[in-house]
């Protein structure tokens, strides 16, 4: 547990860091960027606070049902995307000219639409979430162990 | 200044990487360096696939607000990230066991925590 | 039904991805509910591959797109290379398939009980489904990235489920060279990829195979690619971290990683045979491959002879079968270009060399769920301490004769089948070879009789008396692959016909595989 302007910095600059990760997430389709690239700038997040907080105050709020349960979600709205197209082949773009994520951009040099893509906008969704579940277990499982506790 | 750096220097630097990856795997015996050396291994072969999709005078693949003029491969791109996730869950399991290694044992120089012989 | 055929390959692969994230859900219902979902997966998946294996025998390859407009659409809109991924099940794909949905269901079975006083079995259950899909991946796969993707999913959940008993030192210093050495073969084979990428500007097995020219930084990627996978099956320059990673494992996961080196050999032959199929040199790749089977079959069967530890003894057995079947094929494949003597004596060794995958498959993971029968029972896997269990545990005694006599090449059990169509093949091509193999041969039958005789027979000691038989789900994952033994041996030409012939065909004849995707006339 580090002084208490540190954990006053860390509860300000976490909400902007979270805000840019999920930017990062929802225009993987457009700008570099994507499910994982976002997914690990929250991460980075986390583990700002796990250093200014203890790992035994963030264990508190960050309990191991809930992470397994999010990662768990991620993985299976991933899956349920591609097998939901299965009428036609596996992993179809079963959105294409609806008008969600379904529009069809110019080709060539354009500033960008981000209701193009299809099915990849969601998936980036899905694994942005499975990456931030099973990152931050890792990050703060490694943090305990380090100080001789479980998880659990 | 620019014409005196050989047109092939990153996978000269690729090359130099894994060399010094393959040292480390080889000669060292602490854990902790073995991890350290397969890390080195990771950003060595990485670099390479990024290196051979450049194009001379190429823009970056995204048609967000592109500039004329051709564009680098998009394809090793995305052979290299897929690589750099695979690589952290591997890096992060090898970690895991290390420490593991450590409770059981109390040492990580590999030469004085084997256990398994024959 | 037709359209469950249709799409079976890439079902086979994501339903035990599906399963292996729904358990950790359904896992907070309790353990039966858990058990029955991963058990019932299992059985279909191993369905759904009984008729891709009967559609296949008969109507020839599969393929299938991942996300186009119709699964066999390759070339869209007649583009002049293959796009998208590509999975293409040909007769050697599902010869392994099969192999590997029956394993992996007798593996599942066995863990019911023999993991049962473990804490965490949820995260055990995801592990085991997340090797079964990675590894179905690298069989079906036609795209050489996606063979390295599958590849590192199915080693990085090998070794966790190898250091899975955290509480004994062992398992996890087991588990840690694991990783390493499938970490260090995979960038290796990545950079392979990358050097074939750059040069023809794509990742697909049938294209390449087309437009392969023989030039100096594509023997580079076949020395890369041939180093990296022979490690991971344990071939004997290289078999250092072999016993140490499969005996301190569970044994139901030791039967699996079985499998698993066997799939990195189906890689190394989809390489050798179909990727570099009309340029290879096949003679002096063969010859290669000839004398690393013989090395592995003599050092395998040497260092067995004397240890005392039952896991590890059975592990050295397992590299020096592994060379029986790298001579059988790398004997076919050294004469690949002379038709007169692939003809004569050529495909036999390729026959015999998948035959012996296929009884290798069964016997051996047997062998070793009989070993973590006995180490469930008594607490100890030193052969020194044992003995006298076959009083108490029969039907191990009787299972693990049958693995024995198989192993050993007895008639009429279905080890001596292809093991006499190896020695009667390799001896045309060089009568060494035969002579070192039935020595061989003779070393393995009498160290599994010492190991029989300590473990089984004699008096019962008096700690042991207590000792009971192992309970009913063990039993039915060891039947399961007793059955498979027991009707291999009585229809061989049967099994023969209708398994490895197919597989046979697939390896010799590469333009089949190439037409599959480019669509050409065969």
């Amino acid at each position: 547990m580090l002084s208490k302007i540190v954990r006053t910095a860390a509860n300000q600059l976490i909400v902007f860091i979270v805000i840019f990760g999920l930017y990062v997430i929802a225009h993987g389709h457009l700008t570099p960027g994507g499910g994982f690239q976002g997914g690990a700038v929250i991460v980075s997040g986390v583990v700002m606070l796990l250093v200014a907080f203890s790992s035994k105050e963030l264990k508190k709020s960050l309990r191991e049902r809930t992470l397994s349960i999010m990662e768990s979600s991620g993985a299976l709205i991933l899956i349920g995307l591609c097998l939901a197209g299965i009428g036609t082949v596996f992993a179809y773009n079963f959105l294409v000219g609806t008008p969600i994520f379904g529009h069809i951009p110019p080709a060539g040099s354009n500033p960008g639409d981000i209701w193009t893509g299809g099915v990849v906008p969601l998936m980036n969704l899905a694994v942005g979430l499975k990456v931030i579940a099973g990152l931050s277990a890792v990050v703060l499982a490694m943090a305990l162990f380090s100080s001789g506790e479980e998880i659990e | 200044m620019m014409e005196y750096i050989p047109l092939n220097f990153p996978f000269l630097a690729a090359a130099l990487l894994v060399g010094i990856s393959f040292y480390i795997l080889i000669f060292k015996r602490n854990l902790i360096k073995l991890i350290m050396g397969i890390a080195i291994l990771a950003s060595g072969v990485n670099l390479f696939l990024v290196a051979l999709g450049y194009r001379a005078g190429g823009n970056a693949p995204i048609y967000t607000d592109v500039p004329e003029g051709p564009m680098v491969l998009p394809v090793p791109q995305a052979l290299t990230l897929t690589s750099i996730v695979i690589n952290v869950a591997v890096l992060a399991l090898m970690l895991t066991m290390v420490i593991l290694i450590y409770r059981h044992t109390g040492d990580i120089d590999s030469k004085k925590s084997r256990i398994l012989k024959g | 039904m037709d359209k469950l055929l249709t799409h079976s390959p890439i079902l086979i692969i994501a339903i035990p991805l599906l399963v292996a994230f729904l358990t950790p859900l359904i896992g907070r219902a309790g353990g039966k509910a858990r058990n029955t979902l991963v058990i019932a997966s299992l059985a279909f998946v191993e369905f759904l591959v009984i008729i891709l294996a009967r559609d296949i025998h008969l109507n020839g390859i599969h393929i299938y797109t991942l996300g186009a407009i119709a699964p066999d659409l390759a070339l869209p809109g007649g583009a002049m290379m293959p796009i998208r991924i590509i999975l293409e099940v040909d007769g050697m794909s599902i010869f392994m398939g099969i192999i590997w949905a029956t394993v992996a269901l007798a593996a599942a079975t066995f863990s019911l009980s023999h993991m049962a006083r473990e804490t965490g079995q949820t995260r055990f259950y995801t592990l085991l489904l997340l090797m079964v899909a990675g590894c179905f991946g690298m069989i079906f796969t036609g795209d050489l990235f996606n063979l390295f993707v599958f590849l590192e999913i199915a080693s990085i959940s090998g070794a966790a489920l190898i250091a899975f008993r955290t509480r004994f030192a062992d398992a996890v210093e087991g588990g840690f060279k694991y990783i390493v050495i499938s970490a260090v073969a995979g960038l290796m084979f990545l950079f392979g990829v990358g050097l074939l990428y750059a040069q023809y500007n794509s990742l697909n097995i049938g294209f390449l195979a087309s437009v392969m020219q023989y030039s100096m930084l594509d023997k580079i990627a076949l020395t890369l690619f041939l180093m990296s996978l022979t490690i991971k099956t344990g071939m004997v320059p290289l078999h250092m971290w072999y016993p140490d990673s499969y005996t301190v494992a569970p044994a139901n996961v030791t039967a699996m990683l079985v499998i698993t080196s066997h799939a990195c050999m189906y890689a190394v032959f989809r390489i050798c045979f179909t990727l570099y199929g009309g340029v290879l040199d096949a003679s002096v790749v063969g010859w290669i491959i000839v004398i690393i089977g013989l090395l592995t079959m003599f050092v395998g069967v040497t260092m067995a002879v004397f240890q005392t530890d039952v896991m590890r003894f059975m592990s050295y057995h397992a590299i020096s079968q592994m060379g029986y079947m790298w001579m059988g094929v790398g004997v076919g494949l050294a004469v690949l270009g002379n038709p007169g003597a692939l003809a004569a004596y050529g495909r036999d060794a390729i026959n015999g060399g998948i035959f012996h995958i296929l009884n290798h498959a069964m016997y051996k993971p047997l062998l070793f769920m009989t070993a973590g029968a006995l180490f469930h029972r008594t607490a100890t896997r030193d052969l020194n301490k044992m003995g006298g269990l076959g009083h108490n545990m029969k039907f191990t005694l009787i299972l693990y004769i049958i693995g024995a006599l198989s192993i050993a090449g007895i008639p009429p059990l279905n080890g001596f089948a292809s093991k006499f169509l190896i020695y009667e093949s390799v001896y045309q091509f060089n009568p060494v070879l035969a002579v070192v193999a039935m020595l061989v041969s003779i070393i393995t039958l009498a160290s599994f009789t010492k190991a029989f005789q300590s473990a089984f027979t004699g008096p019962q000691l008096p700690e042991y008396k207590n000792v009971k038989e192992v309970p009913k789900p063990m039993l039915i994952g060891m039947g399961i692959l007793a059955a498979a033994i027991i009707f291999t041996s009585i229809f061989p030409g049967l099994v023969v016909e209708h398994i490895v012939n197919p597989a046979t065909d697939a390896l010799i004849n590469q333009s089949a595989y190439v037409n599959g995707i480019m669509g050409g006339t065969p």
